[in-house]
């Protein structure tokens, strides 16, 4: 990552905006951006993250709150007056121009020498892997070739900050996976500071530096990858990432109980009501009782292929969720024994 | 085969709408075409003369009806921007009675929806007046143009304006950039229309120019009505003709951009 030094630090403070009075699409988000990191803006659609883009861009304008490029604030400046530059979920060629002219468009309009604007476009059609398709018309294309013409647009004018509208998603399986290198690897080259909005959470963890989990308009979470998996802020932090399991129950003297279990918590969790929460991936059944292994039920077994999901259930009836390779045998119905590493469960507020 | 066959239907539409030219055009420069004769005996170039005549009262109308027309045309497609781009753009309360509302001028019969308004010419000295005439020629046409680009509209993605406006483009570089390409054709479309309705417009003339204003549907109307068909005939080809060329033209410039012909569809 170069861009650390040379990229544009974006902060957005308590930004709020509704579309209609009292239905707040966006909720107070918070959000510190590194200079040239990548960070997505994850969240299920309708949660407010292509508002929140959009207030960046300057194409829709916050009820509340502050944008920040460099601590200096942005808010009140045009969106054709910001550094910014954004690709949208549909590639938005202009049908009357070639792709050059499309990916010159930027430079046109800040008066560029032609000259100029012809080294520039070869250079960006270059980075996106489309050398020699400047004089191609837009309508030529194929759907991946439109969105990396899309990108070139954007990146043509070295914007401060690249905003990203989940640009991948109308694009089918194998050639998304293929994009989204590409992104990854022209944002890390340029080194240019890039809000990455997606419902994709795959997605998300790919190509991020950092996630910043939307929900009902607020930033719930904003860590590296893992942190979602490893220590999820909250039940729904937890379910949006596939999580299975979440047992409510109480913590006291550093232990947690609930639904049968009592399993050492780590220094530092709050005491009171809490939930446990705990990835079905950290669960294993094994042969004999031991040191963090509980006793449960098998209630049932699905096979998936490379993997197997098996439900158990614990004394006092809570279920649970783990996967096991697909080789294990499992007899439903019968006692079993789980193993629960307590460094793999997190407590989070009831 | 389907080839051959649509080359002849669209022959025989050409013919259909030459043919009847023809003896107009003959009528024209005769002076004396009588049953049962298939072509007229004796031929004069009176009719061409009172056209061509540099002070003649033809060309003068000729000229009045163009400025109209023109005017209204642009006037009537820069409101029928504004409130076609509302239209198609927004969804707001309301909405469907704006719609009906505009067709309301055209519903109407155009001679009530003028002697009501012909008060508040007299009023604001516009009766008898070019600016008058263009004023009133805007009612039923400023309906037909907005609801065409209301259409057009309809069928634009706004995204695009915003893709602009984040690479850089101010509010009138995207409108001329990217916006007005893209509906250009609907917009075609609408003018044209204006320019239609205005050139051959009548009654509303009559009524708010006062005789004054003599346009070439006033004046086609006194050459009709004196009885000498010759004249009559010339000052039907002056009437006639250039909004054929414009049609023929505009056709021309539109094939192949198919959002005006999606635009008119959608209508």
């Amino acid at each position: 990552m170069k861009g650390a030094s040379t990229g544009t630090a974006v902060s957005l403070r308590g930004l709020r905006k509704a579309y209609q009075r009292g239905v707040p699409a966006v909720d107070g988000v918070d959000l510190e951006v590194a200079p040239g990191s990548l960070v997505a803006l994850l969240g299920p659609s309708g949660c407010g993250k292509t508002t929140t883009l959009k207030m960046v861009a300057g194409l829709l304008d916050p009820d509340e709150g502050d944008v920040r490029f460099d601590d200096r604030s942005i808010i009140g400046l045009a969106a054709e007056k910001r550094p910014v530059a954004m690709v949208f979920q549909k590639p938005l060629l202009f049908p009357h121009m070639t792709v050059g002219q499309n990916v010159g468009f930027g430079l046109r309009v800040r008066r560029t020498a032609k000259a100029a604007i012809a080294a520039r476009v070869a250079e960006m059609l270059e980075l996106v892997r489309l050398p020699d398709l400047a004089h191609r018309k837009v309508g030529q294309l194929s759907g991946g070739q439109e969105q990396r013409v899309a990108l070139a647009r954007a990146l043509v004018t070295d914007p401060a900050v690249l905003l990203l509208d989940e640009p991948l998603s109308q694009l089918d399986a194998a050639l998304r996976i293929e994009m989204r290198d590409l992104v990854a690897g022209v944002q890390r080259e340029l080194g240019v500071t890039t809000l990455f909005v997606t419902h994709d959470q795959d997605e998300a963890v790919a190509l991020a530096d950092k996630v910043a989990l939307v929900l009902d308009g607020r930033v719930v979470q904003h860590a590296e990858p893992r942190v979602f998996y490893e220590r999820p802020a909250s039940v729904a932090v937890a379910r949006f990432f596939g999580g299975r399991n979440a047992v409510p129950g109480r913590v006291a003297g550093g232990r947690f109980t609930g639904g049968g279990l009592d399993v050492a918590v780590p220094t530092g969790t709050p005491p009171g009501d809490g939930t446990l929460v705990v990835r079905q991936e950290s669960l294993a059944l094994v042969e004999r009782p031991a040191p963090d292994v509980v006793p449960v039920r098998v209630i049932a077994a699905r096979y998936l292929g490379t993997a197997m999901t098996v439900t158990v259930e614990l004394a006092d009836t809570t279920r649970l969720e783990l996967t096991a390779p697909p080789a294990t045998a499992v007899a439903v119905g019968a006692p079993a024994h789980l193993h629960l590493p307590p460094e793999a469960c997190t407590i989070v507020p009831t | 085969m389907s080839g051959i066959r649509r080359s002849v239907g669209l022959g025989l539409l050409v013919v259909a709408i030459l043919v009847p030219f023809v003896p107009l055009a003959l009528t024209a420069v005769s002076s004396g075409w009588r049953y049962p004769a298939l072509v007229p005996q004796t031929f004069t170039g009176r009719g061409v003369a009172l056209v061509f005549d540099p002070d003649g009262e033809v060309l003068a109308a000729l000229l009045t009806s163009f400025t109209i027309a023109v005017t209204v045309a642009v006037v009537a497609a820069l409101v029928g921007l504004c409130g076609g781009r509302a239209l198609g753009l927004h969804r707001f309360r309301g909405r469907r009675l704006v719609q009906f509302l505009l067709l309301a001028p055209v519903l109407v019969p155009g001679f009530a929806v003028t002697f009501g308004l012909q008060v508040f010419f007299i009023r604001y000295g516009l009766a008898d007046t070019v600016p008058g005439v263009v004023l009133v020629h805007l009612v039923p046409t400023i309906p037909y143009v907005t609801l065409v680009l209301g259409a057009t509209f309809a069928s634009f993605d706004v995204s695009y304006e915003e893709q602009a406006r984040v690479l850089g483009a101010g509010p009138v570089r995207t409108f001329v950039s990217v916006t007005l390409p893209a509906i250009r054709p609907g917009l075609c479309v609408a003018a044209l229309f204006a320019f239609l309705i205005s050139w051959s417009e009548y009654v509303l003339t009559l009524l708010i120019g006062g005789g004054t204003i003599r346009t070439l549907p006033l004046l086609l109307f006194s050459y009709i009505g004196s009885a000498d068909l010759t004249e009559a005939a010339s000052v039907s080809l002056v009437f006639a003709l250039p909004p054929l060329v414009l049609v023929v033209a505009a056709s021309r410039y539109l094939t192949g951009a198919q959002s005006g012909v999606v635009g008119l569809g959608r209508l």
